[in-house]
């Protein structure tokens, strides 16, 4: 059971759901780091653009790279008009009024999609040569994987340079350190948070393509799992951090591969359970995750 | 308990015998639910409001409450059909509605004592999230365990015990027991606590034995509530007690104002009413032939964006509503006043 090519596989399966843990754990971790908010609607993001993805293939012609492309423009101003007319109203309130706003946010989302689009689950196909699975020596993967891979990579390196190189992302960087001595050197701070979450909304919807494609089917509730789990990973990277991010989402989805490929079957059913036993042992033994930031305060 | 006390409480029981013989069953079944959801938001209020630790650990608590007491009320015959596999001195264990509801409510705080110890040492949005994991974990078990829990299929066929003589009698023994819990030194200590647990600890207050308290006597009242609700319906699912449920009484909680008992009574009856109404009015609303499903969780929805933007301490702001006192004049307190509008 333990061979050579069944280990490798292994870890081929992990780097997927990793990569997808990870550009949704981004998204999390650069708006708490600036706001203090576990945005409970983010997973949800996911979702639209998993149903945008699946929209622009039934109904048009464009490429696949415009599917993965569009959805995540479209969402990214989804996102961006989310914090304006439900957050922004929020700026300096209690940590649990955005919390909670942010649930309302998640149900309004779920209920809209509901109401419009049923919530009957959708059969999310993709192109016969996307599926057909590849051989490489002992392992296999399919063409989603290998491009999902590529693409969070690509994207993550993206992100790293705007975060490094730009005006707008070192400014992202100060707001994340602090926000009062940030807006007080002169940043726009409504700006950057715009920014923070467009860019956020965006790998969301990157992130929703990849998902809804390895599991084949989509429905309203999708994103609340991955949308949970993705904040365990940012947890366990250490939540602020962007570079923790990454690594919080591809320890989770290493840790959830090996969970369910190395110990007895009768467990794998609670693979779920497990991701947030390891959040507790997390947030127990180190609070402040992996690669902190230090600028987590108190409360 | 003073005079004024039990004149509302036999007042109220006998609004309730009206109800009974004028309401239908559909209004009658309201009213429980609303009776349950008072439960679930002043239990609630005990963490979320007077300790300030923010929980989303209700539907978890709710849901063991009700596997528990479903599998000690549950006739012995009914068992040997559902449940064939489950441990015979289990299976032929009958214990009465109100046994098996306060061990489920036991097991419920039992359980937040053994997770509380890791989940207390966090606060704010960790905690949030480590409790909303918690509901996820049960759930998992629930799914997996299928001896007990016959798995996704749940179990049905629950013996209809719960009436409105027993959500109101545990809605009372609720509000009794927080309310005076809250006016205790425990209670007090409680929300020094919330307002800064370093001071609270400096002024000699154990803080991780008070906040342990109010989540597990939170916790035993969502239990008894999840047993209520469980024999309300007749049957439970893991999927019974969803995100959706904790999220509806934490709005309850909210609207009605965080830290205020009469304020959770008033928010729990509203929302429930209302969702109720607009539930009926959406299955029969349409646009264009298509139905608009979803429609009253998204008014819900919107409206505790609103009472968040505009009225952030619900609708009474954490003060009581004070009864008017009939029997003592001299010491009658003079009534709160209830603001709709922000």
């Amino acid at each position: 059971m333990f061979s050579l090519p069944y280990v490798a596989q292994q870890v081929v399966n992990g780097l997927t759901l990793g990569s997808i843990y990870a550009l949704v754990a981004i998204g999390l971790t650069i708006v708490y780091g600036i706001l203090r908010l576990i945005n409970f609607a983010h997973g949800d993001l996911l979702m639209v653009g998993a149903y945008l993805a699946l929209a622009l293939l039934l109904n048009t012609a464009l490429p696949l790279g415009a599917a993965v492309l569009l959805p995540m423009i479209i969402v990214g101003g989804v996102g961006v008009l989310v914090e304006r007319l439900a957050y922004r109203p929020l700026r300096g309130a209690p940590e649990v009024a955005m919390l909670i706003t942010s649930l309302a946010v998640s149900s309004v989302i779920q209920n809209g999609t509901i109401m419009t689009l049923s919530a009957q689950p959708r059969a999310f196909r993709l192109p016969q040569d996307l599926i057909a699975q590849n051989r490489v020596g002992v392992v296999s993967f399919s063409t989603l994987d290998a491009v999902s891979v590529a693409m969070a990579v690509g994207l993550m390196a993206l992100l790293t340079l705007f975060v490094t190189r730009t005006r707008v992302g070192i400014a992202m960087r100060a707001c994340a350190e602090n926000l009062r001595a940030a807006r007080l050197m002169g940043i726009n701070i409504n700006q950057v948070i715009a920014y923070a979450f467009a860019i956020g909304s965006a790998l969301a919807a990157a992130a929703g393509f990849m998902w809804a494609g390895r599991f084949g089917s989509i429905e309203p509730f999708m994103g609340f799992l991955p949308g949970l789990k993705a904040f365990v990973a940012a947890v366990i990277g250490g939540i602020g951090s962007i570079p923790g991010a990454m690594l919080g989402g591809y320890l989770l989805g290493f840790s959830e591969i090996f969970f369910v490929g190395f110990l007895p079957p009768e467990l794998s059913g609670y693979r779920d359970a497990f991701v947030f036993t390891l959040l507790l042992l997390v947030l127990l033994v180190r609070p402040r995750g992996l690669l902190s930031t230090g600028a987590e305060r108190e409360g | 308990m003073n005079k004024n006390a039990l004149f509302y409480l036999a007042l109220l029981t006998g609004l309730l015998f009206l109800a009974q013989s004028l309401l239908n069953d559909y209004y009658q079944r309201v009213l429980a639910v609303v009776f349950i959801n008072i439960i679930l938001t002043v239990s609630l209020n005990l963490t979320n409001g007077f300790a300030g630790d923010f929980s989303l650990g209700h539907a978890a608590f709710m849901s063991i409450g009700a596997y528990l007491s479903a599998i000690l009320t549950l006739p012995p015959a009914s068992k040997a059909t559902l449940m064939p596999q489950l441990p015979t001195w289990l299976g032929q264990l009958e214990l009465p509605f109100v046994v098996a509801t306060i061990l489920g409510g036991l097991l419920a705080a039992s359980v937040a004592a053994v997770v509380g110890v890791p989940v207390l040492r966090l606060r704010g949005h960790y905690l949030a999230v480590a409790t909303l994991g918690l509901m996820v974990i049960v759930r998992v078990v629930a799914i997996n365990w299928t001896t007990i829990t016959r798995g996704a299929k749940g179990i049905n066929g629950l013996p209809a015990f719960t009436n409105l003589w027993w959500v109101f009698g545990w809605a009372v023994v609720t509000v009794y027991v927080i309310w005076r819990l809250v006016n205790s030194p425990y209670g007090r200590a409680m929300m020094a606590i919330r307002e800064d647990a370093t001071a609270a600890a400096a002024r000699g207050v154990n803080v991780t034995a008070h906040r342990m308290l109010a989540f597990c006597v939170g916790a035993f009242f969502a239990g008894i509530a999840g047993a209520l609700w469980g024999h309300l319906i007749t049957a439970i699912t893991p999927h019974s007690f969803s995100f959706l449920i904790t999220f509806n009484v934490v709005v309850m909680l909210v609207v009605g104002g965080m830290g205020s008992i009469s304020g959770s009574i008033v928010g729990a009856t509203v929302m429930t009413l209302v969702p109720e109404f607009l539930r009926r009015v959406e299955t029969s609303l349409s646009l264009g032939g298509h139905p608009l499903y979803g429609l009253s969780q998204i008014i819900i929805a919107v409206t505790i964006t609103l009472v968040m933007i505009f009225r952030r301490r619900g609708l009474l702001g954490g003060r009581e509503v004070q009864l008017p006192s009939l029997f003592d004049r001299r010491r009658a307190a003079p009534r709160a006043r209830i603001e709709t509008t922000g």
